[in-house]
């Protein structure tokens, strides 16, 4: 079995696995209890706190989440509702993951007004369109690192340079796709709220944390104990938050390899390229772990069991949306057309990724594209 | 030193089949359950496996449990999103002064945002009254929210009653069962509900998940939004390896609830006459009669609970003042306060003791013994 879908979930970690086990079982204490039992699940809580800011170099403060979903809630949420009185305009990009999109929709039903930044054909947007979209009333740009369906790197650094000269304005990124991968100035003056999940890092899934600059205050998604600086009630789940910490120290490690997949890409494009029924979605910008090409006149779908039946895993567009059968709402936005944005296919690496994976699915590729020949006419 | 735990009303241990569980299922469903592929489909037939098995816990159909990260989320999620829905119908709510602060602070919240609340009082029997309840419901009034039974004290509230009051009225009824669900057999057919919480890391299950029972005949506002996971009641990759850790923990407690709740009453009953029959000088805090078996609150006269709870600590026995949510603080509780009024002296001179499965009598004979060592030694320091 190859598994090429990394960018929807991946494989936890043996080591990772381990310590959550170790610390579910042997420091179940509620880090909030006085007593000693309490006590030490609440350093061990903060050791993994420390780790991550050591791993990822940062002095911003962690807030331990259940996953990029809420991380990307409390952030765009909290700054929102924390300066509402300030303004109400809020920057975005059309290619946002639905964690970033949704709220921002709801926010806009709440009397928030939303600028949605429109993407080039590769899905990116420029720093000049960030900042012609500033208004006087504007409190919050939030801009994901690397898209999630198709790989594209926004120009976060180039934003962040931007906006710390607007000290009023927030900065949230979405660094779920990004972490491990590509680099982040995680300490830039001009981020105030990273967003990171565990289970795309060979983490687990219900882990993730927020970055936030210190001096940042959010409003709170749920209120109850005074957990996680007040901004993050609910008992917090100690051995989540260890093995989330194990798996950004091995993301971080690993990253190394990753220039690897630029050679994998290579092997891939070529392949993809003797198609002329296969038209390719990511750019040589994009990032190198996710590859995104449209198969036109099947249906997504049956390509991805067809390769499935060949022990290829694959995926059709992210996973958070992938069972509504709508077209692609990011290659609709990067101006493809409806025939292409409809049967797009997603490839996502793992960092370690063997190359013989990538030359048996230029095999599998030619076979499927064999079989369904007809069917494309 | 062996330390004897007596906080499983702040956290229990996993239990051992959940670690066994756990284990055994991290490799085969690792699977995004969004996912169309083989590894999201085995996923997702866990997760429905799960989901089923805790549905029936309580009576429920399938699709009326929404998976959260805790008790705090699924209370959120409760009293935001059933208000919200039904902002239209009135702009009155009701809780007790004794929730947890997972609900309080919520209403606290519908306060700031202009609803009318109203904080039913409890006596000195640690719970609140019918006549005090059918007195403040009032037409207008869109959401009740009382706890099943209080974390601090372990007084059952009379939820069943309140459940029959609304039964012809507009108002959506919530409880908080997270400290009820692991001691008594919940079924929401018998307790017509229409939102129920339950935490995992409360009954031997692993933290960072809970569940929220919604009737399905209801509706309530998204809170956390994003993919149409839960659906589209709370968004975020499903937590799957937690889910089927609670899932466990649910399976175990249905096997062993009977011979646990009767472990309880023997160790609470026994802990109270053996603390009678020493030389502590020691009240209840609540109606023992309404009390349920795992939670006993205690008062020693003529001490003060820092000095208990650290005594207590060092001679290995883990205990707490209160909720651990506010433990931290060791601010008077709101719980005693709401029973005695701010000046008793009960307020400072509380513990609560919390038993579970693993303990046993000798535990209670230790603790009674190193009680009545530390309350004279106070008592005489006072």
């Amino acid at each position: 079995m190859i598994y090429l879908d990394n960018s929807a979930t991946t494989k936890p970690y043996k080591e990772v696995l381990d310590s959550y086990q170790t610390v579910a079982m042997d420091f179940f204490g509620n880090p909030s209890s006085v007593h000693g039992l309490g006590g030490e699940a609440e350093l061990i809580l903060k050791k993994a706190k420390s780790q991550i800011k050591t791993m990822l170099n940062t002095e911003h403060d962690i807030i331990f989440t259940s996953g990029g979903t809420e991380s990307n809630n409390l952030a765009i949420k909290g700054i929102a509702h924390e300066l509402r009185d300030r303004g109400n305009h809020i920057i975005t990009t059309t290619v946002e993951h639905p964690s970033v999109l949704e709220v921002c929709r709801h926010l806009e039903q709440n009397g928030f007004s939303v600028t949605y930044l429109p993407v080039n054909e590769n899905g990116k947007i420029t720093v000049d369109q960030v900042n012609a979209a500033i208004q006087k009333d504007t409190i919050l740009v939030s801009v994901m690192h690397v898209n999630n369906e198709i790989g594209a790197i926004q120009p976060i650094e180039e934003i962040a340079d931007l906006l710390i000269s607007h000290p009023r304005i927030r900065f949230h990124t979405d660094h779920v796709q990004g972490l491990g991968k590509i680099n982040l100035p995680y300490n830039h003056g001009g981020i105030d709220a990273i967003t990171i999940s565990g289970h795309k890092i060979h983490g687990l899934k219900g882990t993730g944390c927020l970055l936030k600059k210190k001096n940042l205050v959010l409003q709170t998604l749920s209120h109850g104990g005074s957990q996680e600086f007040g901004y993050r009630a609910g008992t917090e789940n100690v051995a989540g938050a260890v093995s989330l910490a194990k798996a950004i120290r091995y993301a971080v490690e690993e990253q190394k390899n990753y220039q690897h997949l630029a050679k994998l890409k290579d092997l891939l494009i070529e392949e993809l390229l003797t198609y002329g029924r296969i038209h390719i979605n990511s750019d040589e910008d994009c990032a190198d772990h996710i590859i995104n090409f449209s198969i036109t006149g099947v249906k997504p779908e049956v390509m991805i069991h067809a390769f499935e039946e060949k022990d290829v895993i694959l995926s059709t567009k992210s996973a958070c949306s992938s069972k509504n059968e709508d077209a692609s709402y990011v290659l609709l936005a990067c101006g493809r057309d409806d025939d292409v944005a409809s049967s797009a296919i997603r490839l996502s690496m793992d960092v370690n990724q063997d190359r013989q994976d990538i030359v048996e699915f230029n095999k599998v590729l030619k076979d499927v594209m064999e079989q369904y020949k007809d069917v494309m006419g | 030193m062996d330390y004897i735990y007596l906080d499983h009303a702040a956290t229990t241990p996993l239990h051992q089949s959940v670690q066994s569980e756990m284990k055994e299922m991290i490799s085969k469903a690792f699977g995004n359950p969004s996912s169309i592929h083989h590894f999201g489909r085995e996923t997702r037939k866990v997760l429905d496996r799960a989901r089923e098995n805790v549905a029936t816990s309580i009576n429920a159909k399938f699709n009326e449990i929404i998976f959260t990260s805790g008790g705090t989320e699924a209370n959120n999620l409760a009293i935001f999103g059933a208000v919200e829905a039904n902002k239209d119908k009135g702009n009155h709510v009701i809780t007790s002064e004794i929730e947890h602060h997972a609900v309080l602070h919520p209403f606290e919240e519908l306060e700031r945002k202009g609803y009318e609340v109203t904080y039913l009082p409890v006596d000195t029997s640690g719970t609140i009254s019918m006549a005090d309840f059918q007195k403040e419901l009032r037409d207008d009034t869109i959401f009740v929210s009382v706890m099943t039974v209080n974390n601090e004290t372990g007084i059952r509230q009379p939820v069943e009653k309140i459940a029959d009051q609304l039964k012809d009225h507009q108002a959506i009824f919530h409880t908080d069962a997270v400290q009820a669900y692991g001691v008594e057999s919940i079924d929401v057919n018998e307790l017509p509900v229409d939102l129920l919480t339950v935490s995992s890391h409360k009954i031997y299950g692993p933290k960072g998940i809970g569940f929220l029972y919604k009737n399905h005949s209801i509706h309530v506002k998204q809170q956390l939004f994003g993919g149409e996971q839960e659906r589209k009641w709370r968004s975020g990759t499903e937590n799957v390896l937690a889910i089927v850790g609670f899932d466990q923990a649910i399976r175990s407690l249905k096997e062993e609830l009977n011979s646990r709740k009767k472990h309880y009453e023997k160790l609470s009953n026994e802990f109270i006459k053996q603390l009678q029959a020493s030389d502590v000088i020691c009240s209840i805090n609540g109606e023992t009669s309404l009390r349920s078996p795992h939670i006993v609150n205690v008062s020693f006269e003529q001490t003060d609970v820092e000095q208990l709870l650290m005594n207590l600590d060092l001679e290995g026995i883990a205990v707490s003042s209160g909720s651990a949510c506010t433990a931290g603080s060791i601010n008077p509780s709101h719980v005693l306060t709401a029973m005695y009024g701010e000046e008793d002296a009960r307020l400072r001179n509380s513990v609560r003791f919390s038993f579970g499965k693993d303990n046993n009598l000798d535990d209670i004979k230790r603790v009674v013994n190193t009680l009545e060592k530390i309350t004279s030694r106070l008592r005489r320091l006072a």
